[in-house]
């Protein structure tokens, strides 16, 4: 288990080392001035001169990667022209918004969609279990962002029950102020989580320890929980460790509808305004949590498969 | 020796009897007969439209259906219906433009990755689970952020994003075929690389990539139609679903109208090619599993 979690910290070091190089190699190929990008549209003269310096512009590619890694692992990713601000305090102050919206998100679809699958597990093809299925099929692949709007315009325009805009100031408010958005990144995992979890259900309940624990004469209910479930959710933790990377495209649109802050309405602002030193800090944290989130969930599944943890 | 049975030969039947499996999935036919009806629109949408999609009209703006406007006006009064149409023109485009390419490119690494050398495989899977690592739309609008917003920028933002998931699936199924009997016998008969990797994986690869490719059209649109939506994607006046979407997101207080008349397209096609793939994958290769 050590040398397993060992080996695959290696791999998500590498990962993102190539992830951040590709993006790095990118800024290169697009014509025109590197330290004109990087600065954005409001340079002086000589700040360009300088930041050609600095990054390193008169030297080997390799030497500006090392160098660029250099400041990344200091923690500098630069400074904000129009605020003077460092990148890295912008973005990490973006960052806790959209961590709750994701984490609330999956949460409540994970609380859904798990009791869910495994109820189409065991009643298969009855009535729930069909309606799951379909539903599910169907909400799979509706953007989050039509799912936005359609929150907007249903319970805020026309209900008036939920507010549509900002991240709210008290906690009361601020909870609020997040169903809607949670709705709308969370409700296609909530088909998709169940799905994963009846599918691997009933491929658990024809194993042989599940006979054999029938076979002793246990309760069916503890033979669901204890024995089936605790492997059956195991697609499921990987299918969103895998998905964190779309909880956050989600977040992008969910964030920029609701004008709530966060990293998505961060990047899209900078984007605007051709600022790329904000946008590049921003598409490293979040790479990095997603680089982070799959290990994570690797891990977690290592752990909680006996047969794994065994071989490993 | 000459008689071996060939795909070609027993491809009516096979074919006439996955048409028939096709028609008894209820969920299929109707995703099948909604994508029918969305490609159709695309490919005849001029005359589909009753109005010029850019033209504004005279009548109400924000206005409701009406027999002249069947699903009303947008905030400087064109008709949305046209829009809508128009709109899925580019669309259907954008998805297959962007499908070709990421298919051709993903089948080129995936044979490489899947019959080259151990290390060329790890690097290129380094690259792709690098790829892999980026949300779509942020890698996106990083990308918009050096070389600007315009229709192609979303093509390749796409292209890329999507290549590592098909060379995948087309690895995966080159390794488990390179140690076949029967390519091992074609390797003894002399067969060169490219005769093994033109004539037999190449046929067996594209079934479960043109699957692949189906389920992932509504992603397609959902990225062209979301960056469109972030103003980011088809410049307007150009009536993309997404900036249609935008357009009634500004005026969302005014008139449920555009969001209802932007949506509904991209809700029909998400359905029609979801269903479809689900139905084809289920047909054809039931082992086919979609990872994120």
């Amino acid at each position: 288990m050590v040398i397993y979690a060992i080996q695959r910290l290696l791999l998500s070091m590498i990962i993102i080392v190539v992830a951040v190089s590709l993006l790095n190699v990118m800024l290169h190929l697009v014509p025109g001035d590197p330290a004109v990008m990087v600065l954005g549209p409001r340079a002086t003269p000589e700040l360009i001169e300088r930041t050609r310096l600095e990054m390193g512009l008169d030297r080997s590619m390799l030497v500006q990667l090392a160098m660029f890694f250099g400041n990344l692992l200091r923690g500098d990713m630069g400074t904000d022209i129009f605020t003077g601000r460092e990148v890295s305090t912008i973005v990490m102050e973006a960052l806790p918004y959209t961590l709750i919206l994701i984490t609330v998100s999956i949460l409540w679809a994970m609380a859904i969609g798990i009791p869910l699958g495994c109820y189409s597990a065991v009643r298969r093809n009855s009535w729930l279990d069909r309606v799951t299925g379909v539903l599910s099929v169907a909400t799979i692949s509706i953007p989050a962002f039509v799912m936005a709007l359609y929150g907007v315009l249903i319970f805020a325009v026309w209900l008036r029950w939920l507010p549509a805009i900002g991240a709210g100031e008290t906690f009361a408010e601020q909870i609020r102020h997040l169903i809607l958005p949670a709705f709308a990144v969370g409700v296609s995992w909530v088909g998709y989580i169940a799905r994963v979890v009846r599918a691997s259900m009933l491929e658990v309940m024809g194993e042989n320890h599940v006979r054999m624990a029938r076979a002793f004469g246990l309760r069916e209910g503890r033979i669901l929980t204890a024995h089936v479930l605790r492997i059956a959710v195991l697609p499921a933790v990987t299918l969103i460790g895998a998905g964190v990377a779309h909880l956050f495209s989600a977040a992008v649109f969910v964030e920029v509808i609701f004008a709530r802050p966060g990293i998505g309405a961060l990047i899209v602002g900078a984007v605007n305004e051709r600022n790329y030193p904000i946008v590049l800090g921003a598409v490293l944290v979040t790479t990095g949590i997603i680089v982070l989130a799959t290990l994570i969930s690797d891990l977690v599944v290592a752990w909680l498969d006996p047969r794994l943890r065994e071989e490993l | 020796m000459t008689d071996i049975p060939t795909d070609a030969a027993r491809a009516p039947s096979a074919a006439a009897a996955h048409a028939r499996q096709l028609s008894r999935n209820p969920m299929g036919m109707m995703g099948l007969i909604l994508v029918v009806i969305v490609v159709l629109s695309a490919i005849f949408a001029p005359w589909i439209a009753p109005y010029d999609p850019n033209a504004i009209m005279v009548g109400p703006r924000l206005g409701g259906p009406s027999a002249e406007h069947w699903l009303g006006t947008d905030h400087i009064g064109r008709d949305l219906f046209s829009r809508v149409v128009s709109g899925g023109r580019i669309a259907m485009l954008v998805a297959l433009v962007t499908l070709t390419a990421a298919m051709s490119l993903g089948l080129l690494l995936g044979l490489i990755a899947g019959f080259g050398p151990k290390w060329l495989d790890n690097i290129l899977l380094l690259i792709f689970d690098a790829i892999r690592s980026f949300p779509v739309i942020v890698f996106g609008l990083a990308v918009i952020t050096l070389i600007g917003p315009s229709l192609y920028t979303v093509i390749l933002v796409v292209a890329i994003t999507s290549v590592p998931i098909y060379a995948r699936i087309v690895r995966t199924q080159t390794q488990a075929l390179r140690s076949a009997e029967f390519i091992l016998a074609e390797r003894a008969m002399g067969a060169s690389t490219f005769r093994i990797l033109g004539v037999h994986i190449l046929p067996n690869v594209l079934g479960p990539l043109l699957i692949l490719a189906s389920m992932d059209v509504p992603l397609v649109i959902a990225v062209e139609a979301g960056l469109s939506f972030l103003g980011m994607g088809v410049r307007p006046p150009a009536p993309s679903w997404g900036t249609i979407l935008n357009d009634g997101y500004n005026f969302i207080r005014n008139s449920p109208w555009p969001v209802i008349g932007g949506s509904l397209p991209i809700v029909i096609v998400t359905l029609g090619f979801t269903f479809l793939g689900e139905a084809l994958r289920d047909i054809f290769d039931p082992k086919l599993r979609r990872d994120l």
